[in-house]
Formats: structure tokens, C-alpha cells, sequence
């Protein structure tokens, strides 16, 4: 049984028209890198955000399974506290919070759900202030507003704070190397990988660009196109897209029924 | 002007604060109400006995006798306003006690306040706030102050706080020099009829150059159904001094209405500094209809910090005229409606002389149908050259069934000003909610929590001890608000 699977997505924004995602079937497991990739359009965010529960979205068919449960209907915070995860591709401000308040209620959410008691102020302050230093985050951060006045590359070392902080057993990086420089880059993969050695984590690593699946190794990669896995590999297949583009999957996709004008 | 929070790099230290366990809901905490052991209770209705009733009990001189009924007559020829919220006719002014007495005097020990009266307060943490972090307390039950104390070093200063009553005794010249001279008795016909039956309140003096480091605070305690409370309260900060006087209030939960209707008056001598703040949480039985003006002098500094919270209406614009070259005036509030409440708070100010600047920051929540109204007007005469100002109104829906509205006026008689205005209304973002509950906070706390960082930038404003209280309340009008 897999950690998280997905049978036979469908889904679209919440009263919407158009079907997004048609029958999608994808697996993550812990300790594994699964990379997904995709023209623009192909539904990778909203692959995301449905199986985070995002309401914006609607399942109108199919499953999401977590160990075998079906998760599919639950609130997005009940699926957070059994140890799923998203980075935001687009983390939302929420001005007034400061970041220690917020990383407090998370971090005592998880323990509650855990039967643990409130984590002590001390014991915080060291477990916040180390894993800050890891991912360069300024201690002066903590007192700012969540997400509120900081730069793209900021709110991404926020979203990988998070990351180590929460532990989950499956995260999904939704363009989390989006827009990011080098360094940035260099930052978010070193997090990705310290937390995964240390916590078997499973993820899901949803991506654009190349460059970040030579930081992160993936195990799997699949190719996501018009609301379906058009195509399943290993770390070859992130090559052969780096090469050739995405019209190197074109005829499989076609083949599966999948609508190719958005593959050049 | 609220700065951006501080980067003290002091991690964690403030926050213990709003994660307070709450247990109660208004009416355990606030609503309760004791039995009327009274010595003089009005009967219902306004009339020219009652008023020289009043005057004869406080045996006053005659210019306030006078003064009285003149007002009063204000008060009768003057048609209830028309604006403002349709609640306003609601108030039936037959159907309020105008004058009760609880106890013989303003004591300046707990130990001589009447044992019900006392316990009432203690219930309400006043003489504890007192001893731990308070310059000097007044506590006014029904119509009259019970008890007023201040810091005995403050009193060798000069310092005056006081009762209005005892200070009209003990200071004729004084209050009769500045009473009503920044609010008029014909002003509007809530503070004509608060000049014609006006009761406690406080008088602060503060002598030139002292400042007062901790806050001084009134306390207003409404206790009988119908009962109507009729403060007053000046404050006169002569020149370069500093006082921060904090206003609370609270009631027990009637099904009738009562009616609070203070005028406070400030007055900034030049370079004295006034700020002025009030945690309104009354019950949702209580009319709140209130005037506040300051006067702010050359180079003066009068802030007001509002927050509302409870009453069933409440028509407040505290106002800052700022007569002198360089005064500063600012306004900073908070409004929160919930089922059946209106708040229509505001803010005026004037500027009056040159290079003068003011702020208002102005922020309202409304839930479960109730409805919050910002009403401001900002006003530059002509010769107040160089002034700035900068309005700033947010709105929060938390529902579709609430509504807000903003009124800015702006009247501006002068070209060489610098004014901003900026209005925003949003809803409890979706995507907000689901970024706090993907990280595994359920809806409800999620909620709790951006409501409290929309209202953050004013209540770090406030001292300590209230912030943690704003919070609590707040929370409390929050609990099953969603879902």
C-alpha cells in the first residue's frame, strides 16, 4: 500500500465548467523523490492543492488515499496533522501574525493530534532557532508578519522552515524553485534533502525547470499533461525532457486521448 | 502612526499572552449585577425636578445649577438626530433612571466602598489592576465615582485626578475656567442632555513638565436596568507634561436598554502630550452615544485610542482640533458588530494652524449580521498651510450576511496640504483560511487568528495588560463564529 495514492483524479475549480484534472493516477511513498513535470496548464498546482483540500477545488471523481484511507473529503487540516504537506507556490500574507505565533499554533496543533502537551516556550525557541539557521532565515524574521513584505525567495526559505519544523511524512513542493536564484535554490534543496535523510520523507516535487531535480534526485518522475500521467520513468526521463522538450512525450500522450496543443 | 513591529530580536517573549485560556462568555464575566441597595434611585424620565434634584444632591454652586438647566432646555428643543444609525430611535428617554446614588462619597479606600459595590469591582480585577500596574484609579458605579486613589508621588507633583464632583468642590476656579469649553452644552443633543444631568467622571490636572509614566484609568460600572450614565470628564495637560488615561466599561446583560452618554473634554497646553484610551465593552443592551474633543495646542500631541466592542449602538467620532503650529492629533480605532450591534465610531480632526499633521487609522470587524460604520471628517482651514494628514480605514466582513460602509469627508480650505486617504474592505480570505489550515490550524482558530493580526497594528498600541484583554475579547466574540 502506497503512503499517498491517487486513483482516478478528476477535478475543477468548485462550480466550475472545465475538468482539469481527468483521471489521474500517481503514487508518493516515504523516503521517495517523485518528481512531476508538465507544460503550462497541465494541471500540476491544482494536482496540488486538491490533494492538500484545497475547498477552491472539487473532486468529481476518483480517490486520494493516505495508507489506504480515503482522505478525499477531509479538511485540509486534518490531512495536515496526518503528516501531509504543501510548500505554497504562492505563500498568502497574513499581516498582524507574526511568525514565531504562527509556527507555535502549528507546531502545538501537530502535538495535540499527537497527544502531546504544548511544547514549552524554551524548548521552542531552541527548536525554531536552529532549524532558521539551517535554512537561512534570519532570527530577526520571527517577529515579522507571516509572510508579509518578503521577497520571493524569503517567503520560499519560510515555506522550507516550515518544512523542517512540521516533519511530515509525504510534502508536495508545488514550484517551490520558481523564480529562485542559485543561492535560494541551493537552500531549498539542501532542506528538502536534510529533512528526507533524517525523516524518510516522501515527496512530490512538482516542477518546471530541471535544475532542481539535480539538487534533489528523484527517484520516479512522471509526466503530467492535459490532466493525466502521460508518461512514467525514472531519472532518465528528466534528460530526455531537458533535450528534447516536452514534445518528446507528445505521441504518447496522444496516444492516451490526452489534448496536446500545450505541448510545443 | 502604528510602526511596522518591531525587529527586537527578543523571539517569542510577547506571545505567551493570546493563547490565554478562555472559560467564560460576557454574561458569567460581565453580565451579572447585584441587588439595589440604594440610597437615591430617580424615577424614570427627564424633567427640570430631576435635574435640580441632581444639582441640590451634589449641593453645587449656582453657576452649575445654571448651567444645568440651560442645557436642558437645549436638550428638549432639540430634535433626536435623524443620522447616524435608525437604531437612534429606539432611545426612549422616559424610560431611564437619570440619577442613582450607590454610596456617600468617592472613597480613597477599597476597605470603605460599599461591600457590594466593592466586590463587583473586584470581580472586575480593578484594585488588582491598580496595584500592579496603575498611576491612580477612579471607579464610578451608576451615577457617581465610589472610589478614586492616586499614586501619592503624582499628588506631591500636583498632579490632580479626581471626580468631577469632588473637583468642583475642591477646585471651583479651576473647573469652572475650562468646563465646556471644548464641548458646548448646545453642541448636539446628546451632550445638552449630558450637561443638564452629568454625573462623575473624572478631572485630571497635570502640572507643566511632569509626566505621568503609568497609565491612570477610569472604570464605569453600569448596574440597574434602565439606568442611564452621564459622565464627565476633563482632562487639562498643561505645558510639556504626559498622561495616558485609560477609560473600561461594562454592564449586565438587560433585555431593556440602558444609555451612556459621556462628554470628555482634553485640552494639550502647548507641547503636553494626551493620550486618551478606551476599551468599550459593554453589553448589548446599552446605548452608547458619546463626545469626545480635544483641544491640541501648539505643538501638542492628543491621541485617542478607541476600541468598541460591546453596546448595542454606539455613535462615537472622537475629534482633535488642533489650534497650534505643529499639534498632532491621531485617532486610532477599533470596531467590532456583532448579531444585532452597530458601531458607527469615527474620528474628526481639524487643522486649525499651520504645519499641523494628524493620522486616523481606523479599523472594523463585522460578524453575524452586525454592522460597523466608519464616519470621519477631516478638515483644514485655510492659513493651515503645510499640514498632513493620512486616513486609513479597513473593514473586515467575517460573514455575507454583515456589512460595513465608510463615510470619509474631507473639507480641505487650504492648497499647500498633504492628505491621504486609503479604504480598503476585504473578507476573511479563503485563501488565507486555507493556507493557515493546510499547515494543520483548524478553521475556526484560523479565523481567531487573522482577525487578531488584522486588528494587531492597534492593539500593540495599547499597554500590555489591555492588549491581552482586547485579545481575549476579541477571541471571546470569535468562539463558533464559523463554520
Amino acid at each position: 500500500m502506497a503512503d499517498l495514492e491517487i486513483k482516478n483524479l478528476h477535478a475543477r475549480v468548485a462550480d466550475g465548467e472545465k475538468q482539469i484534472l481527468k483521471g489521474l493516477n500517481l503514487t508518493v511513498n516515504r523516503g521517495e523523490i517523485h518528481a512531476l513535470m508538465g507544460p503550462n496548464g497541465s494541471g500540476k498546482s491544482t494536482l496540488a492543492n486538491v490533494i492538500m483540500g484545497n475547498p477552491q477545488l472539487e473532486v468529481t471523481e476518483g480517490q486520494i488515499l493516505w495508507k489506504g484511507e480515503d482522505i478525499t473529503e477531509l479538511d485540509p487540516d486534518v490531512r495536515a496533522r496526518k503528516g501531509l504537506f504543501m510548500a505554497f507556490q504562492y505563500p498568502v500574507a497574513i499581516p498582524g501574525v507574526t511568525i514565531v505565533k504562527y509556527l507555535r499554533m502549528v507546531l502545538n496543533a501537530h502535538r495535540e493530534e499527537r497527544g502531546e502537551s504544548e511544547i514549552k516556550l524554551k524548548d521552542f525557541r531552541q527548536l525554531v532557532q536552529g532549524e532558521m539557521e539551517r535554512v537561512n532565515v534570519p532570527k530577526e524574521f520571527g517577529s515579522r508578519y507571516l509572510n508579509d513584505g518578503f521577497s520571493g525567495g524569503e517567503k520560499k526559505r519560510l515555506e522550507m522552515l516550515q518544512l523542517a519544523l512540521q516533519r511530515p511524512e509525504v510534502a508536495i513542493l508545488d514550484e517551490t524553485d520558481s523564480g529562485l536564484d542559485v543561492d535560494a535554490l541551493n537552500i531549498v534543496s539542501q532542506a528538502v534533502n536534510a529533512v528526507k535523510a533524517e525523516s524518510e520523507l516522501g515527496a512530490l516535487i512538482i516542477t518546471h525547470y530541471q535544475r532542481i531535480l539535480h539538487l534533489i534526485k528523484p527517484d520516479r518522475v512522471s509526466i503530467l499533461v492535459d490532466g493525466r500521467i502521460v508518461k512514467e520513468g525514472g531519472p532518465e526521463l528528466v534528460e530526455q525532457i531537458e533535450t528534447e522538450g516536452y514534445k518528446a512525450i507528445r505521441a504518447e500522450a496522444e496516444a492516451l486521448g490526452a489534448d496536446v496543443s500545450t505541448v510545443a | 502612526m502604528p510602526t511596522p513591529p518591531e525587529t527586537t530580536g527578543s523571539l517569542l517573549n510577547e506571545e505567551e499572552s493570546s493563547l490565554v485560556d478562555l472559560n467564560a462568555d460576557y454574561t458569567a464575566k460581565y453580565g451579572f449585577h447585584d441587588a439595589e441597595n440604594y440610597l437615591y434611585k430617580a424615577p424614570k424620565g427627564i424633567n427640570r425636578e430631576i435635574v435640580e434634584k441632581i444639582s441640590e444632591f451634589k449641593q453645587e454652586p449656582q453657576w452649575m445649577r445654571d448651567f444645568r438647566l440651560k442645557a436642558l432646555d437645549y436638550f428638549l428643543a432639540r430634535e433626536q438626530p435623524t443620522w447616524g444609525s435608525p437604531m437612534l430611535a429606539e432611545v426612549d428617554y422616559d424610560d431611564i433612571h437619570y440619577f442613582v446614588r450607590a454610596s456617600e462619597r468617592s472613597e480613597r479606600s477599597w476597605d470603605d466602598v460599599p461591600e457590594d459595590v466593592k466586590k463587583t469591582f473586584d470581580r472586575l480585577g480593578i484594585p488588582e489592576a491598580e496595584r500592579k500596574f496603575l498611576s491612580g484609579v477612579g471607579a464610578q458605579y451608576e451615577s457617581e465615582v465610589v472610589y478614586h486613589q492616586v499614586n501619592e508621588e503624582l499628588e506631591k507633583q500636583g498632579v490632580i485626578f479626581t471626580d468631577m464632583d469632588t473637583a468642583l468642590r475642591e477646585h471651583p476656579e479651576l473647573v469652572r475656567e475650562y468646563f465646556a469649553t471644548v464641548i458646548p452644552p448646545n453642541d448636539n443633543k446628546l451632550a445638552a442632555l449630558n450637561s443638564a444631568v452629568w454625573s462623575g467622571g473624572s478631572f485630571v490636572y497635570v502640572p507643566p513638565g511632569v509626566h505621568v509614566e503609568m497609565p491612570l484609568q477610569a472604570y464605569f460600572r453600569i448596574n440597574t436596568e434602565n439606568m442611564g450614565q452621564f459622565e464627565r470628564t476633563i482632562i487639562l495637560a498643561d505645558e510639556g507634561s504626559y498622561v495616558h488615561y485609560v477609560e473600561g466599561c461594562t454592564a449586565p446583560t438587560y433585555s431593556s436598554s440602558s444609555l451612556h452618554s459621556a462628554v470628555v473634554e482634553l485640552i494639550a497646553k502647548p507641547g503636553a502630550r494626551i493620550r486618551y484610551t478606551t476599551v468599550q465593552n459593554w453589553s448589548n443592551n446599552v446605548f452608547n452615544l458619546v463626545t469626545k474633543r480635544a483641544i491640541a495646542e501648539k505643538d501638542a500631541t492628543v491621541e485617542w485610542v478607541d476600541c468598541n466592542l460591546g453596546s448595542k449602538l454606539t455613535m462615537k467620532y472622537p475629534a482633535v482640533y488642533l489650534m497650534g503650529e505643529r499639534a498632532h492629533g491621531e485617532v486610532l480605532s477599533i470596531a467590532f458588530a456583532g448579531n444585532g450591534q452597530h458601531q458607527d465610531a469615527g474620528a474628526k480632526i481639524v487643522h486649525a494652524a499651520p504645519n499641523t499633521t494628524s493620522n486616523i487609522f481606523a479599523k472594523s470587524i463585522s460578524k453575524d449580521g452586525g454592522r460597523s460604520s466608519y464616519r470621519g471628517l477631516l478638515e483644514v482651514g485655510k492659513g493651515a498651510y503645510g499640514s498632513k494628514s493620512k486616513v486609513v480605514c479597513d473593514a473586515l466582513l467575517l460573514d455575507d450576511k454583515s456589512r460595513t460602509d465608510t463615510w470619509p469627508t474631507i473639507r480641505i480650505d487650504e492648497d499647500q496640504v498633504d492628505i491621504g486617504h486609503e479604504a480598503t474592505v476585504s473578507k476573511v480570505g479563503d485563501e488565507q483560511l486555507f493556507y493557515l489550515q493546510s499547515h494543520g490550524i483548524d478553521e475556526e482558530e484560523a479565523a481567531k487568528l487573522i482577525v487578531n493580526g488584522f486588528i494587531e497594528p492597534i492593539v500593540k498600541e495599547l499597554p500590555m495588560e489591555y492588549a491581552v484583554e482586547m485579545n481575549r475579547l476579541i477571541e471571546l466574540q470569535m468562539e463558533g463564529s464559523i463554520g
